[in-house]
C-alpha cells in the first residue's frame, strides 16, 4: 500500500508542509501566550473582568474550527492571517486559564513571606509567582500546543493546513501513501509534542519534583 | 489583507455588513428549510450523526473505565490512552479512513468514535480512583461487595468527573461532524464546504453560525447537567485538564 | 539601605504608640482589630504578644513591617515611625517568621535563606557564605541542607530554615508568629530551647505571637496579654504576670496552675545539684556496692571514660564482687542541662522510669542529679517568697 517511490517523489512537499505545519503552531502559540498573559494580567484580581474574559476565550474555544474559519474567510480571506486568528483564538481560553490557575495556586505563605521580606510588586511577579506558577503554565503550553498542531490540519481548507495539506492532496488524488504519510508525521509530531514539552516543563521546574528526605 | 494568489475560490469582498445580509437572506429564503439540503435535515443528520458516536463511544468506554478505574491500575492506561488521543487530530483520522471504509457516514462514524472514546475513558478511570479513600474503605467495612462498592459509592461520586468526559467527547464529536462533509459526509458542514466550492459567502456564514450554536447548545445542555449533579454554580470550565499528568484529558479536535 | 556592619548587630526598641486598627462593618469579636496598643519593647528583648484567637496579636505584628497600616497612632522603631520608611526597605531591615513558614519551594534551601541578602544586592559569593553560616547557626548541616528544596525537609526542619532567613539580613528587629505552631510539642520544646540559646547571643528584639500561654512564659522577657476586641489586658514580666493578673480575664487566661507554670521561668541551674555514685564499667563492683547499700537513692550511675553517663544500676543488681560491665546498665533517666526549665524537667522526671534527672555539661559529662521532690520543694519555697 505505501510506495516509497511516492514518498520519495513529494519529499520535497512533505519537508515544507512540515516546515509549514510547525511554523504555524509556532505562532499561534506564541501569540495566544502573548495576548493570554496580557489578558492574565489585566483580569487577574479584578472579579468583574475575569468572567466575561474567559467566558469569551471559552466561547472561542468551543465554535468549532471549521466554523471559525468559516466566519472568518469573508472577512479576512484565504490568507494565513485567518488560519491563525481561528489557531490563536482556540489557545487562549487554556493558556489564559492554566495561567490564572498557576498564579492562583502560588502559596499563600509565600506570598506573605514575599511581601514581609521586601519584595517589590514586579520583583514578587518575577521572582516567586511566576516560578510558581510556572508547571501549570508549561502544562497549558503543553495542551495549547498538542491541540493547535491537530487544528492546523483543518487549515488546509483554506490552502494552509502543514501536513493536512499533505493528506488532502492524497485523498483527492486516490493516493493513499501521500494520506498515510501524513497521517503518521502528523501524529509522530504531536506525540513528540506532548512528550517534549511535558519533559521540558519538569526540566524547568526541578523542585516540583523534589518530595521526601 | 492579501489574498494569497492562484486561490480566488470565494467571492468574498470583505465587506462585513454585505455578508451579513446575504447570510440574514439565506436563512429567509424558504427553500433552504426543504428538502435533503435543507436546515432541518442537515440538522438532523449532524445530530443523528453525533449523538450515534457518542453513544457508541460510551458503550465501549465506560464499562472499561470502570473496570480499570475500580481496579485502581489504570493511571498507565489512562496516560497513554490521553497522550495518544492528544496526538491523532480528528481531521488526519477522518482522511486516513476513507481508503479503508470509503467515503462518506462509513468512514465518518468510526472516526468519530474513536475520537469521543478518549475523554470518555479517561475521565471514568480518573473519577472513579480520585473518590474519596477512605468512603470507599467505609463502603467495604460495612461488607459491601467489590460491585457494590463500585455501584453504590464509586460511581456516584464520580458522575460529575465522568459527565464533564461525556462533554468533552460531545462537543468535539459535534465539532468534528462538520469535517464529515470533506468526505463527502452529511451535517452541517456541508454548508461550509459547499460555499467554500461555490464561493457562496452566505451560504459558509449561515454554516457555520449553525455548527456554532449547535456545539455551544452541546456544550451548555452537558454543563447543565453536570451542575444539577453537583448542585451547585460554577464559573470555570474544567473539561479541559489543569495539567495534562497523570491524566491528560484533552484531545485535539 | 543596609547599616554598616558595625551596628548592625544592635537591636532596636520597638514602641506602639496608640496604634488602633480598626475594620470596617465588623463585629469586634473575631475581627482582630487592635484598640489604642501603647507598649514599648527595649533593645535585645523577647516580646511575647499573648491572647485568644481575634485578639489583634497577629494585627499588632503585622502593623510593625506594614503588612497591615494602622487605622491611627503609630509605630516607632529606634524612635522612627515606621510608616515614614520606604515599605520595601523597612520590610528588608526586619526578620519575619510565621507558622506555614512560607519558604519558597522553587527554590533551595540556601536560596531561601539568602533572600534578603540577594535583595540587598549582596555578591553571590558573599551570599553563599553567610546562608551556610546561618544554617549551620540553626543546628542544619549546609553541605547536606543548602541543595535540597523545602520539599524535601521535615517541618521541624523548614522552621529552623525560617528562623535562618529571617536573620539573614542581620535585622535588629524579628517578628515571629506563631513560629513553632505547626510542629508537633516535642519538636516545638527543642526548637523553642535552641531559639532561646541564638537569642542569648543574638540579642534582636523580638516580637512573638502565639496564644499558647506556656510557650509565652517560656519565650518571653515581657508578655503582652491581649483580650478580643484588641485591647491590651496586662504588659510585664511573666513573673509578675503570674504573680499578680491585672484582671478576671488575664488571671483566667493565666490559668489555675499558675504555680505549675512559674516553674517554666526557673532553671535546673538554680538549684543546688545533688551528686551521684558512680562507677565506671571494668570497676570492681565490691567498693561501689558498699556505698550504693548506704545510699538514699537506690541507684549507681554508669559513667564512660569521659564521664558521660551510660545507665543506671538497680541497688540489687549490683554484684558483692567482680568487674562491673556496660550491660548490668539496665535503665536511663531523662538528660537536663542547667537551662532546663524545671517545668520542663518535671515533666520529663515524671515519665522517667528512675526519677532522677541526670544533668550534663554541653559536652555530656555528668555534673550532678535533680530529683522531682527537689523540685515541688522549690516552688512550695518560690510561692511563700512572692507571697502568693
Amino acid at each position: 500500500m505505501i510506495r516509497w517511490d511516492v514518498i520519495e517523489g513529494n519529499l520535497p512537499l512533505i519537508a515544507s508542509k512540515l516546515l509549514e505545519h510547525l511554523a504555524l503552531t509556532a505562532v499561534a502559540v506564541g501569540i495566544g501566550l502573548a495576548i493570554s498573559a496580557l489578558a492574565a494580567y489585566f483580569i487577574r484580581g479584578r472579579k468583574r473582568l475575569v468572567g466575561p474574559v474567559t467566558g469569551t476565550f471559552s466561547l472561542l474555544y468551543t465554535i468549532p474550527s471549521l466554523a471559525l474559519l468559516a466566519f472568518l474567510v469573508p472577512v479576512t480571506h484565504l490568507s494565513f492571517l485567518t488560519a491563525e486568528i481561528a489557531l490563536v483564538s482556540c489557545t487562549l481560553f487554556i493558556l489564559t486559564r492554566n495561567i490564572l490557575a498557576g498564579l492562583a495556586a502560588v502559596p499563600t505563605d509565600a506570598l506573605e513571606a514575599a511581601d514581609a521580606m521586601g519584595y517589590g510588586r514586579f520583583g514578587r511577579l518575577w521572582h516567586v509567582e511566576l516560578p510558581l506558577a510556572l508547571p501549570l503554565i508549561m502544562a497549558g503550553i503543553r495542551i495549547a500546543t498538542v491541540t493547535t498542531l491537530g487544528l492546523v490540519m483543518v487549515t488546509a481548507l483554506i490552502g494552509f493546513g502543514g501536513l493536512g495539506q499533505v493528506m488532502l492532496r492524497g485523498y483527492n488524488f486516490r493516493n493513499d501513501t501521500l494520506v498515510l504519510v501524513g497521517f503518521v508525521l502528523t501524529v509522530a509530531l504531536g506525540l513528540a509534542a506532548d512528550l517534549g514539552l511535558g519533559w521540558l516543563g519538569r526540566a524547568v521546574t526541578p523542585w516540583s519534583r523534589a518530595r521526601g528526605t | 489583507m492579501a489574498r494569497p494568489g492562484g486561490h480566488p475560490l470565494v467571492a468574498g469582498t470583505g465587506d462585513v455588513m454585505a455578508v451579513l445580509t446575504s447570510t440574514i437572506a439565506w436563512f429567509l429564503d424558504p427553500a433552504h428549510w426543504t428538502g435533503v439540503d435543507g436546515v432541518p435535515s442537515r440538522t438532523g443528520e449532524h445530530v443523528i450523526l453525533s449523538v450515534l458516536a457518542v453513544v457508541i463511544a460510551s458503550a465501549i468506554a465506560l464499562p472499561a473505565g470502570l473496570v480499570v478505574g475500580h481496579a485502581d491500575r489504570g493511571e498507565r492506561i489512562a496516560t497513554a490512552v490521553a497522550g495518544i488521543g492528544r496526538a491523532v487530530p480528528s481531521y488526519a483520522l477522518l482522511i486516513l479512513f476513507v481508503p479503508f471504509f470509503g467515503l462518506g457516514f462509513s468512514s465518518a462514524l468510526p472516526a468519530l468514535v474513536l475520537l469521543a472514546i478518549p475523554p470518555i475513558l479517561v475521565n471514568t478511570v480518573t473519577g472513579i480512583r480520585d473518590v474519596d479513600a477512605d468512603t470507599v474503605e467505609a463502603g467495604r467495612g460495612m461488607g459491601m461487595t467489590g460491585r457494590e462498592v463500585l455501584m453504590d459509592v464509586e460511581v456516584p461520586a464520580a458522575l460529575p468527573v465522568i459527565i464533564v468526559g461525556l462533554r468533552t467527547s460531545a462537543v468535539q464529536v459535534v465539532a468534528t461532524t462538520t469535517l464529515a462533509a470533506l468526505v463527502a459526509g452529511g451535517g452541517l458542514g456541508r454548508y461550509i464546504v459547499d460555499g467554500f466550492a461555490r464561493q457562496q459567502d452566505d451560504r459558509i456564514v449561515a454554516g457555520a453560525f449553525l455548527v456554532a450554536v449547535l456545539a455551544i447548545v452541546t456544550e451548555r445542555f452537558f454543563t447543565w447537567i453536570q451542575r444539577q449533579l453537583e448542585g451547585r454554580p460554577g464559573t470555570l470550565r474544567l473539561d479541559v485538564p489543569i495539567a495534562p499528568s497523570p491524566f491528560g484529558g484533552r484531545v485535539a479536535d | 539601605m543596609t547599616s554598616p556592619p558595625s551596628d548592625a548587630h544592635r537591636a532596636a526598641t520597638v514602641a506602639f504608640d496608640h496604634a488602633t486598627k480598626r475594620y470596617p462593618g465588623t463585629n469586634t469579636a473575631r475581627s482582630g482589630a487592635v484598640q489604642d496598643l501603647s507598649l514599648e519593647v527595649p533593645a535585645g528583648k523577647i516580646c511575647v504578644l499573648v491572647g485568644p484567637s481575634g485578639c489583634g496579636k497577629t494585627t499588632s505584628l503585622k502593623m510593625v513591617n506594614r503588612l497591615i497600616e494602622p487605622t491611627s497612632g503609630r509605630i516607632l522603631i529606634d524612635g522612627q515611625d515606621v510608616a515614614s520608611r520606604e515599605v520595601t526597605d523597612l520590610r528588608r531591615s526586619i526578620g519575619y517568621v510565621i507558622q506555614q513558614v512560607g519558604l519558597f519551594p522553587h527554590q533551595t534551601i540556601g536560596e531561601n535563606v539568602a533572600t534578603v541578602p540577594r535583595l540587598l544586592g549582596w555578591e553571590p559569593d558573599r551570599r553563599r557564605t553567610r546562608s551556610d553560616e546561618l544554617l549551620t547557626l540553626v543546628g542544619l548541616d549546609a553541605a547536606t541542607y543548602r541543595d535540597r528544596y523545602p520539599a524535601q525537609l521535615s517541618g521541624g526542619e523548614r522552621q529552623r530554615v525560617g528562623v535562618a532567613r529571617a536573620l539573614a539580613g542581620d535585622p535588629p528587629v524579628m517578628l515571629m508568629d506563631e513560629p513553632f505552631g505547626a510542629v508537633d510539642p516535642i519538636v516545638r520544646e527543642r526548637l523553642q530551647n535552641e531559639f532561646l540559646r541564638l537569642q542569648a547571643d543574638l540579642a534582636k528584639t523580638i516580637l512573638f505571637v502565639t496564644h499558647d500561654i506556656d510557650e509565652a512564659i517560656k519565650m518571653g522577657d515581657l508578655v503582652a496579654v491581649m483580650e478580643v476586641g484588641g485591647k491590651l489586658a496586662q504588659f510585664g514580666t511573666p513573673e509578675e504576670i503570674l504573680a499578680n493578673p491585672a484582671s478576671d480575664f488575664v488571671a483566667r487566661f493565666v490559668g489555675v496552675d499558675r504555680g505549675l507554670k512559674r516553674l517554666s521561668l526557673s532553671r535546673v541551674g538554680d538549684l543546688d545539684l545533688l551528686p551521684a555514685i558512680t562507677a565506671r564499667p571494668g570497676d570492681d563492683a565490691a567498693e561501689p556496692r558498699r556505698r550504693i547499700m548506704a545510699n538514699p537513692l537506690e541507684y549507681l550511675l554508669m559513667i564512660d571514660e569521659a564521664n558521660r553517663p551510660i545507665g543506671w544500676i538497680g541497688q540489687r543488681q549490683v554484684p558483692s564482687g567482680g568487674a562491673l560491665s556496660v550491660l548490668m546498665a539496665s535503665a536511663m533517666s531523662p538528660l537536663l542541662d542547667r537551662r532546663t526549665t524545671l517545668k520542663d524537667a518535671l515533666a520529663m522526671l515524671i515519665d522517667a522510669e528512675v526519677q532522677v534527672g541526670i544533668v550534663v555539661d554541653d559536652h555530656g559529662a555528668l555534673e550532678g542529679l535533680v530529683t522531682a521532690d527537689e523540685i515541688t520543694a522549690f516552688r512550695r519555697r518560690g510561692a511563700e517568697g512572692s507571697g502568693t
